[in-house]
C-alpha cells in the first residue's frame, strides 16, 4: 500500500491528558486483607464480603487462559492497584457539586455532561475511576419505578435485587478475569426495569480510567422484569499513559418473559502508541440470560481502542423463543490486538440468534473473530444466522476467524458466512479521481462495511462511532 | 470542434512513464484544445490506459521524462484529486466496483466536493437526488442504480453509463473516456455518444479512446491519434480511423514516418 494508507491511522490519541484529582488510592498488591479493605471502605454488607472472598479463592485456583490469539507480557496483579476512588468532600446533590475538574475532563472528551443528559434525553450515570460521582435523570426514571444508579449505592437501597441477581449470568468462578472481577470490584452500574415499563430514554455510562496503575474492575448488572424494556449505553475513554492499565470487567444482564435487553457498546479506550507502548488491556465478561420467553438481549459494540481487547458478549438463550444478537465492529490499528465475537448458547425451543461481525484491521494489528453458537439437545428449532467479515487496510495486519459450531438437536438450522476483502490502491484512485481524498474515502467504504452494525446503534452514538472510525484510522491509508 | 481563440486546455511533451521497471510510455507528444474531440486508436497493449492512467496520476505509475500542463497548472505536480478538482476527469476502462458505498452517496459526495472547489453551492441528500434523477434521464439509466453500492455487480455496459453519469455531474473541462463504448450494445451506444456530445462544448474537451470507427461516427473526432508501443506514431483527422478500418495496423507501422511528417 502506498503512503496514503501509511499516514492515515497515526494521529494522536485525542483523549490523552490526566486529570488532577485527589485519589485515594489502596496500596498495591492483592491478598485477603485487600479485599476486606475495599469492602469496608464501601461499607458493605457481610454477604457481599463472603462473595469478594469466595470469588477471590476461586481465583487463587485458576489460571490465566492462554488460548485467545494475543500476546502480552505477564500481568503482575501484584503491583496493581486495586482500589481508587476520588476523595468525595461531600455527599453530591446535583451537577453543580461536581468538581470542576472532573467537568473539565469531561468537557476535553465532548462530553458536556449536563447538557449531553438534557439535549439528548440521556441519564448518565458518570464512572469516573471506580465511583459514581454523579447521576442525573434519576428522579424522573424513578418516577416510573426504574432503579438507575451505582452498583454500590443499591447494594444498600435495594440489597435483595443486588443478593438475588448478582453473580447469577456469571458465577464468580466463570473464568480468571471474572473471578477476579467478582473479588474486587469496586463500582459500576445498576438498572432495574420493573414489571411491564419500557424505560423512557437510553441510559447511558461513560466510563474513564483515570489513575495510572490503578485496576479498573467495573460490575454491571441490568435487570429487565416481565414485559420490560431497557436499551442501555456504554461509552469509554481513557487518558493517555505508557503503563498497560488492566480493565477487567463483568457486565451481567436478565431479561424475564417478553422483556427487552439492548446493550450498545462504543470503546474508545488509550491502545498505546504508534508503536505499540502503553495501553490499556481490556478482559471483560459481558453475559445476558434471556432467561424469560420470548426475551431478547441485544449486544451492540464498536471497539476501537486498548491494546489488547479479550471480549464475547454472549447470550443464553433459556426462555422459549428468545432472541439474542450480537452486532459489532471491531477496529485494529498499529499493534492493537483484538480477539473478540460472542457466544450463542441455545437452551429454549425456538430460539433464534444472528451474529453480525465486521473486523477492520490497519497497521500492524491483528484482529481474530472467535464464535461459538451451541444448540443444546433441548433447543427444538433454533436457528443462527452468523456473518464475519474482516477488512484489511495494508499488508501488514492480520484478520482470523474462528467459528465453533456445536449443534446437539437436528431440528437446527445454523448458517455461517465470512468474507474477508481489502481497501485496494485501485478502489483509492477510483475515489481520488473523482476529487475525493484518500480519507474521506476510507470513512466511506469503512462506514459502507459497518452499515449493518451501525444501523442498530441508538441514532447519536452511531453520528459517533462514525467520526469515531474515521478517527481511528486517519493516516493508515495513502 | 476546432474553435478560433481556443485556449491549450492539455500540453503533454515527451511524457516517459513506467511500472515495475517496465517502460510503457516512450515520448508521447499531445495537445488539447478547448472546444477539441481527439480520439486515441492503437492495438491492445500500446499504452492507451497506461495514458490516461498516468494523466490521472496514478501511483502505480513511475514518471521518468516529459512534462504535461493543464490549463497553467504543472499537472505532474499535483494529487490525483487536485487534479479532478481542476477539471480532469477519467472514465475507467474497468470501472472499480465499491462494495457497501451506496452509488447515490459517492455521487453526492464526488459532485460536492468538485461543486465547493468551483465555489459554488453544495446540494443536500434530497436537492441531489431531484439533480441525479434528472441526469440519469438523460442517459436512459433506471434510478434503481441510485440505491445499489457502487458499480457492484453492474453489468459491462452499465459500469460505463454510470461513468458517463459521473461526467455529466462532474462537468469537467478535460474527459479523457477510456473505451467507454466497449460493453455497450448498439442502443446504448448512441444513448451514451448522445450524452457526450451535449456535455461538448467550445470550452471542455474530450478525449475519446477506442478500438472502433464506429464510436466515432456518433461523436466526431477533430483529431485522431495513433499510439504504438507507448508514442503516439501518426495524427490525423477523423479520415484517419476510416483509413485504419479499411487498412489495419500494419499500414500504420509501414507509414508511420512519413505520415506523421505530413500532418506535422
Ligand atoms: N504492472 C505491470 N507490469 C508490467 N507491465 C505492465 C503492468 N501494467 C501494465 N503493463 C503493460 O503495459 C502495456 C500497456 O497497457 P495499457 O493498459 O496501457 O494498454 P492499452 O493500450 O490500454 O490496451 P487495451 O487496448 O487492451 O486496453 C501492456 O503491455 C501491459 O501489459
Ligand atoms: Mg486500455
Amino acid at each position: 500500500m502506498s503512503a496514503v494508507l501509511q499516514s492515515l491511522v497515526n494521529q494522536p490519541y485525542k483523549h490523552g491528558f490526566v486529570t488532577e484529582i485527589e485519589s485515594d488510592i489502596a496500596p498495591k498488591g492483592l491478598n485477603e486483607d485487600t479485599i476486606r479493605l475495599i469492602s469496608a471502605k464501601k461499607n458493605e454488607p457481610e454477604w457481599l464480603l463472603s462473595f469478594r472472598l469466595k470469588a477471590y479463592q476461586k481465583w487463587l485456583t485458576m489460571t490465566e487462559p492462554e488460548w485467545q490469539n494475543v500476546h502480552y507480557p505477564k500481568i503482575d496483579f501484584q503491583a496493581i492497584s486495586y482500589y481508587s476512588a476520588p476523595k468525595p468532600k461531600k455527599k453530591l446533590a446535583s451537577m453543580d457539586e461536581v468538581d470542576p475538574e472532573l467537568l473539565r475532563t469531561f468537557e476535553k472528551l465532548g462530553v458536556p455532561m449536563h447538557e449531553r443528559a438534557a439535549l439528548a434525553g440521556v441519564a448518565v450515570d458518570v464512572i469516573f475511576d471506580s465511583v459514581s460521582v454523579a447521576t442525573t435523570y434519576k428522579q424522573k426514571l424513578a418516577e416510573v419505578g426504574i432503579i438507575f444508579c451505582s452498583i454500590s449505592e443499591a447494594v444498600h437501597t435495594h440489597p435483595e435485587l443486588i443478593q438475588k441477581y448478582l453473580g447469577t449470568v456469571v458465577p464468580v468462578g466463570d473464568n480468571y478475569f471474572a473471578a477476579l472481577n467478582s473479588a474486587v470490584f469496586t463500582d459500576g452500574s445498576f438498572c432495574f426495569i420493573p414489571k411491564g415499563v419500557k424505560c423512557p430514554m437510553d441510559l447511558s455510562t461513560y466510563f474513564r480510567i483515570n489513575t495510572e496503575g490503578s485496576g479498573q474492575f467495573e460490575r454491571t448488572l441490568i435487570i429487565a422484569e416481565e414485559d420490560a424494556a431497557v436499551s442501555y449505553l456504554e461509552g469509554c475513554t481513557a487518558p493517555r499513559f505508557d503503563t498497560n492499565q488492566l480493565h477487567a470487567a463483568v457486565v451481567e444482564l436478565v431479561a424475564l418473559d417478553n422483556a427487552d435487553i439492548k446493550y450498545s457498546t462504543v470503546q474508545n479506550w488509550y491502545a498505546g502508541d504508534e508503536n505499540g507502548i502503553g495501553g490499556i488491556y481490556n478482559f471483560v465478561t459481558k453475559r445476558g440470560l434471556a432467561k424469560g420467553k420470548n426475551s431478547r438481549i441485544s449486544w451492540t459494540q464498536v471497539e476501537t481502542g486498548s491494546a489488547i481487547t479479550w471480549k464475547y458478549p454472549s447470550c443464553i438463550l433459556r426462555g422459549d423463543n428468545s432472541v439474542g444478537e450480537f452486532y459489532s465492529v471491531a477496529v485494529t490499528n498499529n499493534y492493537q490486538q483484538a480477539d473478540t465475537g460472542t457466544k450463542m448458547i441455545h437452551l429454549g425451543k425456538n430460539t433464534r440468534s444472528t451474529i453480525v461481525s465486521k473486523g477492520i484491521s490497519a497497521g500492524h494489528s491483528n484482529s481474530s473473530y472467535r464464535g461459538l453458537v451451541r444448540i443444546a439437545p433441548t433447543a427444538e428449532s433454533a436457528r443462527n444466522y452468523s456473518q464475519c467479515d474482516s477488512m484489511l487496510i495494508g499488508d501488514q495486519c492480520g484478520a482470523h476467524t474462528f467459528p465453533y459450531i456445536q449443534v446437539h438437536n437436528n431440528s437446527a438450522i445454523v448458517e455461517h458466512e465470512a468474507s474477508t476483502s481489502k481497501i485496494g490502491e485501485d478502489q483509492l484512485f477510483y475515489f481520488s479521481q473523482r476529487g475525493i481524498d484518500a480519507e474521506e474515502a476510507v470513512s466511506m467504504i469503512i462506514n459502507g462495511f459497518c452499515k449493518d452494525v451501525f444501523q442498530q446503534l441508538p441514532m447519536e452514538f452511531a453520528v459517533e462511532a462514525t467520526k469515531l472510525l474515521s478517527f481511528k484510522l486517519e493516516g493508515s491509508v495513502g | 470542434m476546432i474553435v478560433k481563440n481556443s485556449k491549450t486546455l492539455l500540453s503533454v511533451e515527451g511524457l516517459r512513464a513506467s511500472i515495475n521497471g517496465t517502460e510503457i510510455l516512450k515520448g508521447i507528444d499531445l495537445t488539447v484544445k478547448s472546444g477539441e474531440i481527439h480520439a486515441i486508436m492503437g492495438l491492445n497493449g500500446s499504452g492507451k490506459s497506461t495514458l490516461a492512467k498516468v494523466l490521472a496520476g496514478h501511483s502505480a505509475y513511475e514518471i521518468t521524462g516529459g512534462t504535461v500542463r493543464f490549463e497553467d497548472k504543472d499537472l505532474l505536480e499535483l494529487a490525483p484529486e487536485d487534479r479532478a478538482r481542476a477539471g480532469l476527469f477519467l472514465a475507467f476502462q474497468y470501472p472499480i466496483e465499491i462494495p457497501g458505498v451506496a452509488n447515490t452517496q459517492f455521487l453526492r459526495l464526488a459532485y460536492n466536493t468538485i461543486q465547493a472547489q468551483r465555489g459554488k453551492d453544495e446540494l443536500d441528500p434530497l436537492e441531489f437526488d431531484d439533480f441525479v434523477r434528472e441526469k440519469m434521464k438523460l442517459l436512459d439509466m433506471n434510478p434503481d442504480f441510485l440505491d445499489r453500492s457502487v458499480n457492484e455487480g453492474f453489468s459491462g455496459g452499465e459500469k460505463k453509463r454510470n461513468e458517463i453519469l459521473q461526467m455529466a455531474l462532474l462537468e469537467p473541462k478535460l474527459s479523457i473516456l477510456d473505451e467507454m463504448d466497449s460493453g455497450l450494445d448498439i442502443d446504448a451506444l448512441k444513448t451514451v455518444a448522445n450524452g457526450v456530445n451535449q456535455i461538448a462544448n467550445k470550452d471542455n474537451a474530450t478525449i475519446l479512446v477506442t478500438h472502433y470507427q464506429r464510436l466515432l461516427d456518433y461523436v466526431v473526432p477533430d483529431f485522431v491519434h495513433i499510439i504504438q508501443s507507448g508514442s503516439i506514431v501518426m495524427t490525423g483527422g477523423k479520415e484517419l480511423a476510416l483509413e485504419l478500418e479499411t487498412r489495419g495496423y500494419d499500414w500504420v507501422t509501414a507509414n508511420k514516418q512519413s505520415i506523421a511528417g505530413a500532418v506535422a
